[in-house]
This record gives structure tokens, C-alpha cells and sequence, in this order.
């Protein structure tokens, strides 16, 4: 087949997907604002989301904190800057790593398991029932999961940055030969607010992308256990690829001039 | 608007394709109020694709739907809904909220839309579980520690507690050991009695001739044959005939050999 039409019927299908997980988007958002709420769904999503996601960011975040002073010591001996560690720790956590990495994480084990379990609604008609019996699912199933997304992670994110910086700190310190308290007083003296209000934009946009890549694919799940494995694969990648696309362009927001 | 010799259901012209394939194709059904029909046809023939056009599942692409007189499909959206309201509907794999407890199916729409108290719905649920056969202590209990027959019953359960004046079965026997699927046609027809309109949907003989007081057969898209329960042993039709005897010769083809 001609190479031309391959990549147009390629972008053709890209744009039709992303239209209907924009309208996917809007419709959720359109009905969830207006009443009834569902608070226990609300409050499942915000533990599941958040709280159980602590100890996989927690460990990411520490070890990540750990490498990069590692990292940058050997590096920066070669040129006597061994001084700048504290601070290329600080701002590659709060600017970059820590949402970065909470959010590929979170979209490992959130956004599959939201795929699903929606998936699986879909597939035993659960979804269905819903609406029979007068429950709207974009109101019951999904809001809750795009709001809990949209708050917990830049929570998740600001612990990821404090333990990420932390694993830094003690590396430098227990093996690097730094002292403690002039360690802390640099890792603070060129840090600015803007570095980590970036940092946490970042983490509620990633955040929302996890619980729509989540939400989307699982809600139109295919029939079948294998629509259910199409859906969860689906969730995780394309939530991969949003989030490191979207982080260029973010970045390039705050910091281009 | 809705008056006593209005249909309960009434259904014009109503088709639905998916891709290519033509499932529903121009429609008509009339069920009466009151009354119990039954919809028979083979497996694939887009039984439950009209009952969940019915419920507003499925989008139909062209048609109308009327449920006690309101156009469900081109009217407004609040009435739609309303007239929808009287609809409970058991589905075919008892579709239970897998991460609620028996009671909290049961008396889901009751807490979620309605707002009962939990306590009262509780209460309502255990009876309603009672009105199906099953015993107080499957109340606490969750969907995946029950067997097939069970879920089928809660998913009864669920669909009468409301009280619904019009109620929808998608083969509520299949996959049922035919006791089990005996107790399931004498529920249905125990919650059924009455002014109560049900549309059931099934390939099952046994229910047909329990619960209808009507069959349709739904063939090719359309419905093919309709008639009162009596005459499916005389159906005056080849379809029918070959369906309600179980032959594979007739004028319904089937497939049997791989070519
Ligand atoms: N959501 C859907 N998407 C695509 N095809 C569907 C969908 N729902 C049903 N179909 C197709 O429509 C036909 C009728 O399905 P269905 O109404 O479930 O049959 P049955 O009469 O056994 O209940 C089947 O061929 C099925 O594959
Ligand atoms: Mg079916």
C-alpha cells in the first residue's frame, strides 16, 4: 500500500480517538459538576488514588533523590563542581523527576487498574445496570475518578518531592562527604516557588490524564476478557506517551523565553 | 397522554446496525399493559439489543420508542428519563455491583437516586430479598460468594424493589440447572402477576410456555410472528415451528459443517 496513505489513515484514526476522549471528557465533566454527588465514591477514589499509591512513589522517589546525587558527584568531580549537587537535586526532583516519575507510576498502577475494573463493568453490564436503575455512570463511575486524579497526585507529588530530595540528602551526606547543614542550607538557597508551583501543575495534569486514559478505555472496553486486557494495555500506554508529550509542553510554558 | 389501552411499549419502525451488520431492521412491537410478553429468536438475532434500546443503552438509528405513550427516543430528555424510571430490568449474568454487598444492590437506587436512609433500605432490601426466596443473612453477603441461581435472584431483587410497573428479563434462565431455572420462571411469574407489564427475552420453551402470556419471534430484524402463548404449538408459521421444536432443517438456516 502506498506509505502516504498508511500515515494519513494513521492520522486520521490518532484524531478521530483523541475527539471522542475529548467529548468522552466534556460529557463526564458536563454531568459530574451538577448533583447528585456520590461522596463514597469520591472518597474510594481519593484512597485509591492517592494513599495506596504511596509506598511505589515513595520508593521510586527516594531511590530517584538517591542516583541523582550519585550521579552528578561522579560527574560534576571532573570539573571541581561538586558544590552545585544540592541544588541539581532539588530542581531536577521538584521541576522534573518527582511528578514525572509519580505520574508514569501512578498510570502503571492506577490507570490499569481503573481499565479494569471499568472494563470489567462494562463487560458483566454493570455499567448498564447503573442507568436502569437511575444512576448516571459518567456521574457515579468516572468524575470521581477524574477528580481524585486531578487532586491526589499533586499530593502524592509534593511527598515525592520531600522524600526525593531527602534520598539526596542522605546519600551526599552518608557517603559523599557533605555536611548536613550546609547540604539543607543550599538545597534551599536557589530553589523558587516557581519550581515547584511547575512541579505541581505538572502532577495535577498528569493526574487527570492517568484517570482519563483510565476512565476512557476502560468505559468503551471491548467484549471479552481480551477487550478488558486491550483496554488495560490501552490506559497505561497511551497515559505513558500524554504525560511525557504534555511535560515537554508544560515545561516549555513556565520556563521558555 | 398515557391512557388504559395505550401500549405499555410501543415500538415503531426501530433499527439499529453496528458496522455493517444489520441487527434490528425497522422494527415493530406493541406490548400491552399488564400483560407478560415474550420475545423468542436465536442466539445473535439482537434480542437484547432492543431491550437495551428500549432502556437507552443503545442508541437506535432510527425509530420510535414509546413507554406508556412518551417517545423516549426523539422527546425531551427529563421525561425520557422519567418514563424510563418505571423500568426495572434484570439482565442476562445478573450484572451485580461486584464491590457492594447483596443489600446494597438490592437497594441501590433506593439510597443512590431516592435518597432513602441506609437503615430503611436495609430494611426494604430483606424484604424484597424474601419476596425472591433468599434469607436475611445473603443480605450481608457479596455478589462473587453467591451461586449463578442466587445472583440471579438478587439481580430479581434489585429490579422489583422499586416497585417498577414495567419489567424487563434478559434471559433470566439461561445457564440454570432446570430446577433453578423453574424457581426463576415461578418468581418471575409471582412478581409479574398483576398490572405489572413484562417483556422477557429467551430461547427457553420451558419459560415461554410458564411465563408468557404472548410470544413474538424476532427473525432477520423484524418481528417475524406474534401471537398468544397457546398457538406456538400451532403457529401456522415454518420459522416458529422449527424453532419451538428445536429442529436444525427448516427455513432458518444453520450452519453445522465449517464451509
Ligand atoms: N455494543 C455492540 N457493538 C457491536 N455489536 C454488537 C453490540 N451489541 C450487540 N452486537 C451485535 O448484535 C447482534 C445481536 O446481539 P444481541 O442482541 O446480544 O443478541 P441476542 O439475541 O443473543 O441477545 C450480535 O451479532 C452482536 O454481536
Ligand atoms: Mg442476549
Amino acid at each position: 500500500m502506498n506509505p502516504v496513505r498508511i500515515i494519513g489513515r494513521g492520522s486520521l484514526a490518532v484524531m478521530e480517538t483523541l475527539g471522542r476522549i475529548i467529548l468522552f471528557a466534556a460529557i463526564s465533566i458536563g454531568r459530574g459538576i451538577l448533583p447528585p454527588y456520590y461522596p463514597k465514591q469520591y472518597v474510594r477514589q481519593f484512597l485509591d488514588i492517592g494513599y495506596y499509591s504511596l509506598p511505589v512513589v515513595g520508593l521510586t522517589a527516594i531511590f530517584t533523590g538517591a542516583v541523582l546525587a550519585l550521579q552528578s558527584y561522579t560527574g560534576f568531580q571532573r570539573f571541581q563542581a561538586e558544590s552545585a549537587i544540592p541544588t541539581i537535586v532539588v530542581l531536577s526532583v521538584t521541576r522534573e523527576l518527582g511528578p514525572v516519575l509519580a505520574g508514569l507510576m501512578v498510570a502503571g498502577r492506577v490507570g490499569a487498574s481503573m481499565a479494569a475494573e471499568l472494563g470489567t463493568m462494562r463487560v458483566t453490564e454493570q455499567i448498564d445496570a447503573l442507568s436502569t436503575l437511575t444512576t448516571d455512570p459518567y456521574r457515579y463511575l468516572i468524575m470521581p475518578r477524574l477528580i481524585g486524579g486531578l487532586v491526589m497526585l499533586p499530593l502524592l507529588v509534593v511527598v515525592a518531592m520531600i522524600i526525593g530530595v531527602m534520598g539526596g540528602f542522605l546519600v551526599s551526606v552518608n557517603q559523599l562527604g557533605f555536611q548536613p547543614v550546609s547540604y539543607l542550607n543550599d538545597t534551599f538557597r536557589f530553589l523558587e516557588a516557581i519550581d515547584v508551583v511547575s512541579g505541581l501543575v505538572k502532577a495535577a495534569v498528569f493526574g487527570f490524564i492517568v484517570a482519563l486514559m483510565g476512565s476512557y478505555h476502560g468505559f468503551n472496553s471491548g467484549r471479552g476478557a481480551q477487550g478488558v486486557g486491550a483496554a488495560t494495555t490501552m490506559a497505561v500506554v497511551t497515559a505513558s506517551i500524554l504525560i511525557l508529550v504534555s511535560n515537554y509542553f508544560i515545561t516549555a510554558l513556565f520556563f521558555d523565553r | 397522554m398515557s391512557t388504559a389501552d395505550t401500549p405499555a411499549i410501543r415500538i415503531r419502525g426501530l433499527s439499529k446496525r453496528f458496522g455493517s451488520k444489520v441487527v434490528l431492521d425497522n422494527l415493530d412491537l406493541d406490548v400491552d399493559r399488564g400483560r407478560s410478553l415474550v420475545v423468542i429468536g436465536a442466539s445473535g438475532t439482537g434480542k437484547s439489543v432492543l431491550i437495551k434500546c428500549i432502556l437507552g443503552i443503545i442508541e437506535p438509528d432510527a425509530g420510535t420508542i414509546e413507554i406508556n405513550g412518551v417517545d423516549v427516543v426523539r422527546g425531551r430528555r427529563r421525561a425520557a428519563a422519567k418514563a424510563r424510571a418505571e423500568c426495572g430490568m434484570l439482565f442476562q449474568g445478573g450484572a451485580l455491583f461486584d464491590s457492594l454487598k447483596v443489600w446494597e444492590n438490592v437497594a441501590f437506587r433506593l439510597v443512590q437516586a431516592e435518597g432513602m436512609n441506609r437503615r430503611e433500605a436495609r430494611e426494604l432490601a430483606i424484604q424484597t430479598l424474601a419476596r425472591v426466596g433468599l434469607k436475611p443473612e445473603t443480605a450481608d453477603l457479596m455478589p462473587a460468594e453467591l451461586s449463578g441461581g442466587m445472583q440471579k435472584r438478587v439481580g430479581l431483587a434489585r429490579a422489583i424493589a422499586s416497585e417498577p410497573s414495567i419489567i424487563f428479563f434478559d434471559e433470566p434462565t439461561t445457564g440454570l440447572d432446570p430446577i433453578m431455572a423453574d424457581v426463576i420462571n415461578q418468581l418471575i411469574r409471582n412478581v409479574t402477576a398483576g398490572q405489572r407489564t413484562a417483556l422477557t427475552i429467551t430461547h427457553d420453551m420451558q419459560s415461554v410456555r410458564h411465563i408468557a402470556d404472548k410470544v413474538a419471534m424476532i427473525y432477520n430484524g423484524k418481528i417475524h410472528w406474534s401471537g398468544p402463548v397457546e398457538a406456538i404449538d400451532d403457529p401456522q408459521d415454518a420459522h416458529v415451528e422449527q424453532f419451538v421444536q428445536g429442529h436444525s432443517e427448516g427455513p432458518i438456516p444453520v450452519q453445522i459443517t465449517a464451509d
